[in-house]
């Protein structure tokens, strides 16, 4: 659970993901429209640099036509929304059992060092961030990490330093909610 | 070979779009249950295939079913959890991602048996590109005149809906999934009243897993006498085991109910054995949350029988000496493995995850994942072996929703075989850092 501190720059939704957002709504019943409120707060998210600033909860408030402390309570409380920014890529390691007996320990570490960062910390230049997170449903393939949409599975060493390298180059595509 | 009643064509190319999956029989349940069967017969169906539900807790899915209040004029709904995030559970994930349909055309013939106009699938946050594959099969079904308004001219109406979460084991919990569905944080309800009277929007609603669901289509395809028919007692029909840990290959298997665990262990056509030519050190059989096994329970019962992949042999022996089936999250220990190391992991985990309603889980499982770190990192005290045991047993059965239970049980499992690997913990500080303690020992026992 995080507290909602940071107020951030004015956000508006774009037209289309606010068109997206009102076509949520057709999905549930009259006046249920908050049942749209985690994949309205997963595109406001995505539209303001990967976090929500209280002025992106508040706007996500005044679409769905439901007060502002229903979003906040419901944002702090799932593990997916960063209430503080973040950098551009988004590293999220699962450290939970099986990728933890199949070396998450060792490749997490490998990356805060090449990285020079710690857990929930961003490198200067603004381009990662690290999060360690629990079972993300990759036990198989472990050890992984999740970068926006994307699983990056069986990591090891050689992958993690041509992933950082391709995302230094712009290759990679974090992967957004709305190229759909 | 093991008959394959979700996966069979899960390596067909294209079986995730609409064209090729019809090709290969798909849809056929919901022909024949709309214009061949009264929803109760579905119901009856489902009930004599003896379908237990496979999200973990493996309660009968037709009895299930038949507890759903019907008021007149109130909206029923059934609910698909896909909010699969169990530690060592991937096979949800696995069946939506290959063939998406599947779930698709059993959440039809599903919500048509339980008279619902309007489903929805609630899948993890995470798994967010499934999202699209899941929108992008009901989208092809909608156009194929499978879902909306009049399907087959048979008069039944049926809207289907996908609604994403952001993060959150707690909401796999059927009435946590309920509030987040409504817009609100996932903290479980009390119960009474049970989801079947007052479940989404206080109208009676069904919560089923994916796979459970998805066993829907060959049960009404086939005949619940047929799946029936397949599996060893009260353990009928297929299930998918996710695989994971040190094995030679992890991946996501349909077996019948009726497997050996050494077969599914050690043969080439699963598990392919442990990893590196090392020794089997534990076995955790059905996700994070059931009690762990030392190396010489896995492959057989404390009475020496064969142990079977069903939900009565893997349970036998009680917690005593047994486990359970759970979600089927299948995670191998080689000998490497520490399993103080291990517990305090899965103790964060829950740590984390619990919702923070009642205090015996909010308060206990922090305390006893701090416990356990001090253990493990070489500070521990003789007296907090059994205090993690004392913190377990006030957690368990004392709480709303059984996450509770679900952190107790790995912490009293893993002290009730490991004990020695504990105390060697606490006796030897420093090498505890450096290595680990290898294989516990079996009890010797006169007979």
């Amino acid at each position: 659970m995080h507290a909602v501190v940071e107020n951030g720059t004015p956000f508006k939704y774009s037209d289309a993901a606010r068109t997206e957002v009102l076509g949520l709504l057709k999905k549930y019943p009259e006046g249920k429209g908050k049942s749209a409120i985690l994949r309205a707060l997963h595109i406001a998210q995505e539209e303001n640099s990967g976090w929500l600033s209280v002025a992106a909860m508040d706007h996500v408030a005044e679409v769905l036509s439901i007060t502002p402390i229903e979003v906040y309570e419901v944002a702090s409380f799932y593990s997916m929304f960063n209430l503080a920014p973040v950098g551009k890529y988004v590293l999220e390691f699962c450290q939970t059992g099986p990728c933890a007996i199949e070396g998450a320990e060792r490749i997490i570490t490998y990356t805060k060092q090449k990285l020079g960062i710690g857990k929930n910390e961003t490198t200067p230049d603004g381009l990662f961030t690290i999060k360690q997170v629990e079972c993300l449903g990759a036990c198989g393939y472990a050890p992984m990490m999740q970068v926006g949409e994307f699983y990056h599975e069986h990591l090891n060493e050689a992958k993690i330093d041509q992933f950082i390298e391709d995302c230094r180059s712009g290759k990679i595509n974090k992967g957004t909610w709305k190229m759909h | 070979m093991a008959r394959k009643l979700l996966l069979e064509h899960a390596h067909v190319e294209g079986i995730n779009t609409y064209d090729v999956y019809r090709k290969h029989g798909g849809y056929r349940s919901v022909e024949k249950a709309l214009k061949t069967m009264t929803p109760d017969e579905v119901v009856e169906e489902v009930k004599k295939s003896g379908l237990r539900g496979r999200g973990g807790a493996g309660f009968p899915t037709g009895m299930k079913w038949s507890f759903l209040a019907k008021p007149e004029g109130v909206p029923r709904y059934l609910v698909c959890n896909a909010d699969e995030s169990e530690p060592g559970t991937f096979k949800d994930r696995y069946l939506m991602e290959k063939i998406p349909h599947l779930l698709v055309e059993g959440m039809i013939t599903s919500s048509y048996a339980l008279g619902a106009n309007t489903s929805y699938i609630y899948i993890r946050g995470e798994y967010s590109w499934i999202l699209f594959v899941l929108e992008k099969a009901i989208a092809e079904a909608y156009n194929a005149g499978w879902l909306g308004k009049n399907i087959l001219g048979t008069g039944y109406n049926l809207d289907l809906y996908v609604n994403i979460g952001g993060g959150a084991y707690i909401c796999g919990e059927e009435t946590a999934l309920l509030e987040s569905l409504e817009g609100k944080r996932g903290n479980p309800r009390i119960k009474p009243p049970f989801p079947a009277v007052k479940g989404l929007w206080a109208s009676p609603t069904v919560v089923n897993n994916v796979e459970t669901i998805a066993a829907v289509v060959p049960i009404v395809n086939d005949g619940g006498d047929e799946y029936a028919k397949i599996g060893i007692g009260k353990s009928t029909g297929t299930k998918l085991i996710s695989a994971s840990g040190n094995i030679n290959k992890p991946g996501v298997y349909e077996i019948e109910l009726n497997v050996p665990v050494e077969e599914f262990l050690y043969s080439d056509e699963y598990c392919g054995g442990i990893k590196n030519g090392k020794k089997l050190k534990a076995c955790v059989p059905g996700g994070s949350s059931v009690p762990i096994l030392p190396h010489y329970l896995v492959c057989k019962t404390a009475a020496g029988e064969q142990r079977l992949m069903t939900y009565e042999s893997l349970a036998d022996g009680g917690f005593a000496t047994g486990s359970m089936l759970g979600s089927g999250g299948f995670i191998v220990y080689d000998e490497d493995q520490c399993i103080v190391r291990n517990t305090w992991n899965f103790s964060r985990f829950y740590a984390h995850e619990s919702c923070g309603q009642c205090s015996p889980c909010r308060e206990g499982t922090s305390w006893m994942e701090k416990v356990l770190h001090r253990m493990e990192h070489g500070q521990g005290k003789m007296s907090d072996i059994d205090l993690l045991s004392d913190v377990a047993k006030k957690i368990e059965g004392n709480t709303i929703c059984p996450l509770g239970d679900a952190a107790a049980w790995p912490v009293s499992a893993a002290i009730r075989h490991f004990r020695e690997e504990f105390e060697w913990h606490v006796n030897e500080p420093k090498l505890c850092m450096e290595r680990n303690y290898g294989l516990v020992k079996e009890p010797v026992t006169t007979v």
